[in-house]
């Protein structure tokens, strides 16, 4: 398994590197995140056709974050039927950075695309795209990942048990697990759960101080903005018709708080990137609960149809025995 | 449709409606049941999660006519049993609790994290309560949740 970041050329990281001594100079001026809407999501834009490739927003995630990645104690419990449940530990291997892992919640997807007769070197900072309506956290049936008003999907540590269901539901696959910690290991370990899922929380901590995100702080290239969803759609589709760009996690999974901007076709994208497990792919994603949001509207109409239908019933029943009175 | 027909139809709802709302855990396909031929959907957690939605509809449906129904014109003459009383407001619990969170997974519904763990961790103790009382009924044979007999009322 490599630890190195793929498509990082000499250039592209000397480049990195001298914008990322320039940007240590300069005062932080991003405004605060945390007072920027109190009643609207928080969405992040991404220009990728700024993006490097450098890997500073994948080292700043990992430095930010260390103290929220799980540390197992060995050996892990023998779970059972054990020809079936398989251990995930990733805590030798918390150096890997070229996929998401439970110990890298951010890395980096290169892609060398001819589009228009130009041949595009593209890089695609990828993560949690922290979905509107999140299938993770609406199908977890344990209540141990849910969103938060700020648009934030977190999954809680103290509560999951890893049963990967958010893994599998995620139409990108991106939660990913440590067995061996969590609260699992006081239920029934040998039997139920399997550790704990960890993905990006969007350094809600930091958001919740006013900070950005660790990965939009240290970014050399500027290529995220964070702000309001209203306010990031519009620049999202400014920079999409001004130069004839491709948008992606506007409409994806019913909507996403992670934006992309591309000179490049996301469809051209997705057929040249490594895709695989930890590898989440760039391709269309229909609402995952849009059959849901519909059939909540039976629900909805159930009880009243129910009542109907039973003063209809009693209606009958309280004639026919009148009727049966009087004849009597 | 007659009595009986109607409680076959609700005791085949109840019972599907368990069982994909236990499908809703990830223990189906690690307990090699979904391997089972036939029962592979039950390792679909979007599959069985539009059923269980259905499914729940239908039990609201049959819930609310069979106490509407009652409340009107059996009232009177039927009195519930404890055990009844006891099971009624289990189903009434898991059915409050389930209604929350379908009204959670609205996507313009956005609750507070530890009302959406409660509401999960309700939903499923209501659920195996009333599994295990009904299996208790059912066993000591008080499976009905009326009194013996007709119970007239005193006026």
């Amino acid at each position: 398994m490599t630890v190195k970041n793929k498509g990082i050329s000499r250039r592209n990281f000397l480049k990195g590197l001298g914008a990322g001594s320039a940007a240590m100079l300069l005062p932080s001026a991003l405004p605060a995140v945390a007072s920027s809407s109190e009643t609207e999501e928080i969405a992040t834009l991404l220009d990728i056709s700024k993006c490097i490739g450098c890997g500073e927003c994948v080292r700043g995630c990992s430095e930010v974050n260390e103290s929220k990645y799980p540390e197992p104690k060995k050996p892990f419990p023998v779970m059972y039927p054990t020809s079936r449940v398989e251990v995930e530990d990733w805590s030798d291997k918390r150096d890997v950075d070229d996929r998401l892992t439970p110990y890298n919640w951010l890395f980096i997807q290169s892609a060398e695309v001819e589009y228009n007769g130009t041949l595009h070197e593209i890089n695609i900072p990828r993560r949690c795209l922290h979905c509107q309506n999140p299938p993770c956290a609406n199908l977890c049936p344990w209540g141990a990942a849910a969103k938060q008003k700020n648009g934030i999907t977190r999954i809680f540590d103290n509560v999951c048990l890893g049963g990967a269901k958010c893994r599998t539901v995620c139409p990108w696959h991106i939660p990913q697990r440590q067995t061996g910690v969590g609260l699992y290991m006081r239920l029934l370990p040998k039997f139920g759960g399997n550790g704990v899922m960890y993905k990006c929380d969007r350094c809600y901590n930091r958001i919740a101080e006013g900070q950005q995100p660790a990965c939009i702080e240290v970014c050399p290239e500027n290529v995220q903005t964070i702000g309001p969803r209203s306010e990031i759609l519009a620049k999202a589709h400014e920079l999409a018709d001004k130069n004839g760009w491709f948008i992606y996690g506007e409409e994806e999974n019913g909507g996403t708080n992670t934006i992309y901007v591309s000179p490049v076709p996301f469809d051209l994208l997705n057929r040249a990137i490594d895709k695989g497990a930890g590898k989440p792919g760039l391709q269309p994603v229909a609402d995952s609960m849009a059959d849901e949001e519909t059939l909540a509207t039976a629900v909805a109409i159930a009880p009243l149809a129910g009542i109907a239908a039973g003063i209809i019933k009693a209606g009958h029943y309280l004639s026919s025995s009148a009727k049966g009175k009087n004849n009597e | 449709m007659s009595n009986i027909i109607f409680a076959r139809l609700f005791k085949i709802t109840v019972f599907f409606i368990a069982l994909t709302g236990a499908a809703q855990m990830p223990v189906f396909k690690r307990y090699y049941i979904s391997d089972i031929p036939g029962l592979g959907w039950l390792a679909d957690f979007y599959l069985t999660n539009k059923i269980h939605y259905a499914l729940g509809a239908v039990l609201i449906f049959m819930v609310m006519y069979l106490a509407t129904e009652y409340i009107l014109s059996k009232r009177n003459t039927l009195q519930l049993s404890r055990c009844g009383v006891v099971r009624a407001s289990l189903f009434a619990a898991v059915i409050f609790t389930g209604v929350f969170r379908v009204i959670k997974n609205l996507p313009y519904v956005t609750m507070d994290p530890l009302t959406v763990m409660m509401i999960d961790w309700t939903h499923l103790s209501f659920a195996i309560l009333l599994g295990i009382t009904a299996l208790t009924a059912l066993i000591r044979g008080r499976s009905s949740y009326f009194e013996e007999g007709r119970v007239e009322r005193k006026l």
